[in-house]
């Protein structure tokens, strides 16, 4: 276990949060607009920025130095939307061209000027977050508080994005959904545009000066596109992707502490393990989100296709006594073997299932329909010859035709299906076959 | 109320000389079933128009018997076998938006593409192809823009070139996705022809068409297509007010509910 | 003053004719992997993809950090190279199927697939990387070379691996080109003729992890990036072919790996990798601007040549209009409205010159404005077109009268001319009388006087 330190932990995980809050905000719209990989580029893009403004002023950590990567970032935004529109260039490879060049740029001029002094390129990438809270500035209007420069920064920066998402939301909903319907109407989609470039440009370089570009590049697309598997409304994806961000800030803090100590190694950068975290979480979402999760939908398959074995099975029991002959399982599984694919084990195991559950009364070797059971059973027998009636009666299918259907949609038939299939067919007594139908 | 083709019974045999045989074919994505239990025997030498309203499901019946679209169940057979092994007679001409048109090739690039299979691995492009590539331009008008980039066409000629590319596989069947969307009138008549001309030689084709109109005066047999078969037979026939009402009133609320349910449950989205 | 000159001509010279071994060594392997991605990021652009590599570099790292870790843990020592590179190659290929699986089934959009694969793999090599500095800061540092890339401390091995996997590489994309270019066009179409095109998009992805990886310590994974997009992009300028576009796109890498190398063999203090993108960059920057077929340049030529064009042909139309309407010979500038738009003079100054009109001053600053013989044909040819048109829209598109004259316009200029005949055919008009105007001319002429 670690020795915590609630000043320095708690900040650290304080500035990771607010950034993470502050990028998913133009996250959100970038990736339901497509544009995903803006905030990577960008965030490559602002180096030469940062270095013209470090050598300008030789010092790191100043508004010089901020002002040239927010100048790289607008550049990188604008420049490759115009790449696209007027040069006629893909749009992926328009951003690929102008982050690398800039990022080169940048590379040069470190290596050209800053060869002395401390600006290391790798801190363009993993940032210093551990660092963080040492460097303290005393708010104004609070009698002296202080507070690291990075929270205040990224949460001045968060205030700024939520102010302009707030007093705009109509304009960016309608814009990020519809740009031409949003065109129409004269909701200005292109001042959308520009303002989520120019958001996206500040967040960017604000986050990265604090705390490195790979929190950016994750924060802006992870949590969005996890909000997106689990809400279909922008106001609630924008709330969920915000608490993700600060769920994957706090986890990935305490596992790039933790973590290593397991194999006996100090703690590894936290904006590493932050990216990571949003990695793991969205897969996890993927896995198990309750409406297109891989895992629900397993199961839930599963569960029908037991479930239509054991219906199966009933009807088929029920059809058997209609005939007058008792079922046994060895009839009973040869029968349904021969009418669908479906193997000896899944049959036996779910004809087990329907004698614990007692719509089966096991008698030496025959299998007696008990009352519950009969009742499902002919409720079954009715929905499979009233859609046969149907299909036969309302869509004209030939009669040896409809059998198989009926035996599919048998299953998903409720009481009040059947009874407006029997009022549409004009409640039958006989099905196309010739066999009555039970009430 | 509607009519159903001379169908064989239950069972999966399939009419073997017919070019396209399609047996119980049900399609879904995601929990929406596109095409529901279709049936369908088509003439040999046939020219069968595909009609229906939008997401009727006329695209994925191309797509699913092509194998483009995974089938939930069902079978397809091309001549009496499964398309797998009868590629060579299928020509398929896809929706002119379904590509790219500012791709740096040219259109006599993209017609010898329909013989790529006759190649094999490794060879390039060669004379013979050449050749063959700018009969099937001059047949549909184009054999002067044999060279431009394909960017460079109006809409109907690059719904010619894609009609150029089926031709040059001097395939029984042809599949065509939607050729007379957006396209000028010099470009319909010439697609018309065209139809007849390969109607006239024994070819097989089935056209998506989009335009009650002009659908009787095109096509010797009708498909009438909304999720399921609405009807399917000689256009006389079959394209009848109440057909029609069929298959743009949908009239099929119930069937919907069922298998929309199923379907959800088969992808294990349903409740 | 001139014994500087001369050490720097004898410095330049060295360098050109590769006299340094160390400097031939860079400059041919990075040649050879401009070349390579040259041509595989063609068919990345192509098919759409142009950002995969970014994604596929990014993934590189975590793997590259742990079979460092895994090798100092072993005792084979982190700096064996062969290790390092399998760690990214295996790191890699996880990145490329996490991205096929997350976009697969419509799970995510493209980009957001590339997004997370990028963030996720970077992150775990970061977060590796801290792991690996805690082990041995000093070896460990050599695990940087492979975010920025050290050109300079090439080796001759280096640069053969580079030089196989280009010739291999770009082997491939020759053998296949055909394969390769249907699957970008079209791969519905490819698949329904029964193209294995998952094959191929792996054969393509295999491909770019090639160059990538051999790539990563001669530039660095930022920039490896570079090599992949900007020269495709930078090729689709000068060529609507794909053949030339991958022979142009593979010179373009190889001349910005050669430029970038050569510039940082002449001076110390430019890091190669860096110089090598630049390189690449500027090219881009003079493809946009001067491409062949879609650079600025010359689109921007051609659409002033159409607007004069069209400021020719109305002119000639006003003109033509007016004296078919009074049956006269001359007619004055002012009744036309040359006086009133400056454009329009400026296009009557230009056919006087051309020998198209006479032009002759009168009284109240006027000028009279009459036909030459050879001015009088194009005039009749341009209003014949303009009418063909219009009869053609008035009778298969519905257009109405007053609309028909500015349809006509735009189509007559925007069309190719071949389609004229069709269009004669299309009306069965006999191929050289004048066709009268389908709707009433304005007095004022067409348009109400050159629209």
């Amino acid at each position: 276990m670690t020795d915590w330190n609630l000043f320095f932990d708690g900040w650290i995980i304080a500035i990771a949060a607010t950034c993470a809050v502050a990028c998913t905000l133009p996250g959100c719209f970038l990736v339901l607009r497509r544009m995903s990989l803006m905030g990577d580029a960008i965030s490559h893009a602002v180096l030469p920025g940062i270095a013209v403004g470090f050598l300008l002023s030789g010092s790191r950590s100043n508004g010089i130095m901020f002002a040239g990567a927010i100048i790289a970032g607008f550049f990188t935004a604008f420049f490759s939307q115009w790449l696209r529109r007027f040069g006629r260039v893909d749009e992926g490879a328009a951003m690929g061209v102008v982050f690398t060049t800039l990022f080169a740029l940048g590379l040069l001029l470190i290596v050209q000027g800053a060869d002395s002094v401390d600006l290391d390129p790798s801190c363009v990438l993993y940032g210093a977050l551990e660092l963080a809270p040492l460097d303290l500035v005393t708010l104004p209007f609070t009698g002296g508080l202080r507070v690291p420069r990075a929270f205040m920064m990224l949460m001045i920066v968060l205030l700024v994005n939520l102010v302009i998402l707030i007093s705009l939301f109509k304009t960016f909903r309608i814009a990020a959904f519809d740009p031409s319907q949003a065109a129409a109407q004269r909701m200005r989609p292109d001042l959308a545009h520009h303002l989520l470039m120019a958001m996206t440009a500040i967040t960017t370089v604000a986050a990265f000066e604090a705390v490195g570009s790979i929190i950016v590049v994750a924060m802006i697309v992870v949590p969005a596109v996890i909000a997106r598997l689990f809400v279909h409304r922008l106001g609630s994806m924008l709330l969920v992707a915000a608490m993700v961000g600060v769920a994957a800030a706090a986890a990935g803090h305490y596992t790039a502490v933790e973590l290593p100590h397991l194999v006996g190694y100090g703690s590894v950068p936290t904006s590493g393990m932050i990216a990571v975290i949003g990695g793991l979480m969205l897969l996890a979402s993927i896995m198990v989100n309750p409406r297109q999760g891989v895992i629900p939908r397993f199961l839930r398959r599963w569960r029908f296709r037991m479930q239509t074995t054991r219906e199966d099975l009933l009807a088929l029991a029920w059809r058997l006594e209609e005939r007058g002959t008792a079922p046994t399982a060895t009839i009973l599984s040869q029968d349904l073997m021969s009418a669908r694919r479906v193997s000896r084990l899944e049959t036996r195991w779910s004809l087990r299932r329907l004698v614990d559950a007692g719509a089966f009364e096991s008698q030496g070797e025959t299998l007696r329909l008990s009352d519950s059971g009969r009742r499902d059973a002919r409720d079954l027998v009715r929905s499979h010859r009233l859609w046969e009636a149907w299909l036969t009666r309302t869509i004209g299918l030939a009669p040896d035709h409809v059998h198989d259907t009926a035996m599919r949609l048998e299953h998903v038939t409720d009481e009040a299906m059947r009874e407006r299939l029997a009022s549409e067919t004009g409640a039958p007594e006989e099905d196309p076959h010739g066999r009555s139908i039970p009430d | 109320m509607s009519i159903r083709t001379s169908q064989p019974s239950l069972g999966s045999e399939h009419s073997p000389d017919s070019p396209l045989s399609i047996h119980a074919m049900t399609v879904a994505y995601e929990r929406r079933p596109v095409l529901w239990d279709i049936d369908l025997d088509i003439t040999p030498g046939s020219l069968v128009g595909v009609i229906g309203p939008n997401g009727a499901g006329k695209s994925t019946l191309i797509k699913a018997a092509l194998d483009l679209v995974p089938k939930l169940s069902g079978e397809v057979q091309v001549f009496g076998r499964p398309y797998r092994e009868q590629r060579q007679h299928v020509a398929y001409v896809p929706q002119r938006e379904s590509v790219d048109w500012d791709f740096p090739v040219t259109v006599l690039d993209v017609v010898c593409m329909g013989l790529y299979h006759t190649l094999g691995l490794f060879r390039p492009v060669n004379r013979r192809i050449r050749d063959r590539g700018m009969q099937a331009l001059t047949q549909v008008g184009l054999s002067d823009f044999a060279n431009r980039q394909i960017a460079q066409l109006s809409g109907g000629q690059q719904q010619r070139t894609f009609l150029a590319r089926a031709l040059v596989q001097d395939a029984a069947l042809h599949l065509m996705d939607e050729p007379f969307a957006g396209v000028d009138a010099a470009t319909e008549q010439t697609i018309v022809s065209l139809l007849r001309d390969l109607q006239s030689r024994g070819r097989t084709t089935v056209v998506i068409h989009h335009d009650l109109q002009t659908a009787s005066e095109y096509f010797d047999h009708v498909l009438l297509l909304n999720t399921r078969v609405v009807a399917f037979g000689p256009t006389k026939e079959v394209f009848t007010p109440e057909n029609l009402e069929a298959t743009y009133g949908g009239k099929l609320t119930l069937l919907d509910q069922a298998s929309q349910a199923l379907a959800g449950h088969a992808q294990g989205v349903g409740r | 003053m001139s014994t500087q000159r001369d050490i720097d001509w004898n410095a330049l010279l060295e360098v050109l004719v590769l006299a340094n071994w160390n400097t031939r060594v860079v400059v041919l392997g990075v040649t050879a992997l401009g070349i390579a991605g040259g041509v595989v990021g063609t068919f990345m652009l192509l098919r759409r993809r142009a950002l995969l590599g970014d994604a596929l570099s990014h993934a590189t790292l975590p793997g590259i950090v742990l079979a460092f870790l895994v090798a100092s843990a072993l005792g084979i020592g982190g700096k064996s190279h062969g290790i390092l590179l399998l760690g990214a190659l295996v790191s890699g290929t996880l990145g490329i199927f996490a991205v096929h699986w997350l976009t697969s089934s419509g799970r995510l959009s493209e980009d957001s697939a590339l997004g997370v694969v990028l963030s996720t793999f970077f992150g775990a090599g970061a977060a590796l990387l801290g792991l690996a500095q805690q082990e041995s800061s000093a070896s460990a540092a050599g695990l940087e070379t492979f975010i920025y890339g050290k050109t300079a401390s090439m080796l001759v091995r280096d640069a053969i691996l580079i030089g196989a996997t280009s010739i291999a590489t770009v082997g491939c994309c020759v053998v296949f080109f055909k394969e390769l270019r249907l699957i970008c066009f079209d791969p519905d179409f490819a698949r329904g003729h029964g193209m294995r095109t998952g094959g191929y998009d792996f054969l393509l992805m295999s491909l770019v992890m090639a160059v990538v990886v051999v790539g990563l310590q001669a530039v660095g994974l930022v920039l490896v990036i570079a090599i992949l997009v900007i020269p495709a992009a930078a090729a689709r300028f000068w060529t609507n072919m794909t053949g030339r576009m991958l022979l142009t796109s593979g010179f373009i890498g190889g001349l910005g790996g050669w430029l970038g190398t050569m510039l940082s063999a002449l001076a110390p203090g430019l890091p190669a990798g860096a110089m090598v993108v630049l390189a690449l960059g500027g090219i881009f920057l003079v493809s946009l601007l001067l491409g062949r077929r879609r650079g600025l340049l010359r689109r921007i030529i051609r659409l002033r040549r159409r607007a004069l064009l069209m400021e020719r042909d109305h002119a000639l139309r006003a003109i033509w209009e007016c004296l078919e309407q009074s049956g006269t010979h001359d007619c004055l500038g002012s009744h036309i409205g040359f006086r009133r738009g400056w454009a329009t003079f400026r296009t009557a100054k230009r056919l006087q010159h051309a020998g198209l009109l006479v032009v002759e001053a009168v009284e109240g600053g006027d000028e009279r404005i009459s036909f030459t013989p050879s001015g009088e044909r194009e005039a009749a040819s341009v209003v014949r077109r303009h009418r063909l048109w219009e009869h053609y829209l008035m009778r298969r598109a519905d257009f109405d009268e007053q609309h028909v004259d500015r349809g006509a316009d735009d189509l007559e200029h925007l069309l190719p001319i071949d389609l004229l005949e069709e269009l004669e055919k299309e009306l069965d008009a006999d191929t050289r009388a004048m066709l009268p105007s389908p709707h009433s001319l304005h007095p004022d002429g067409p348009g109400g006087g050159g629209s």
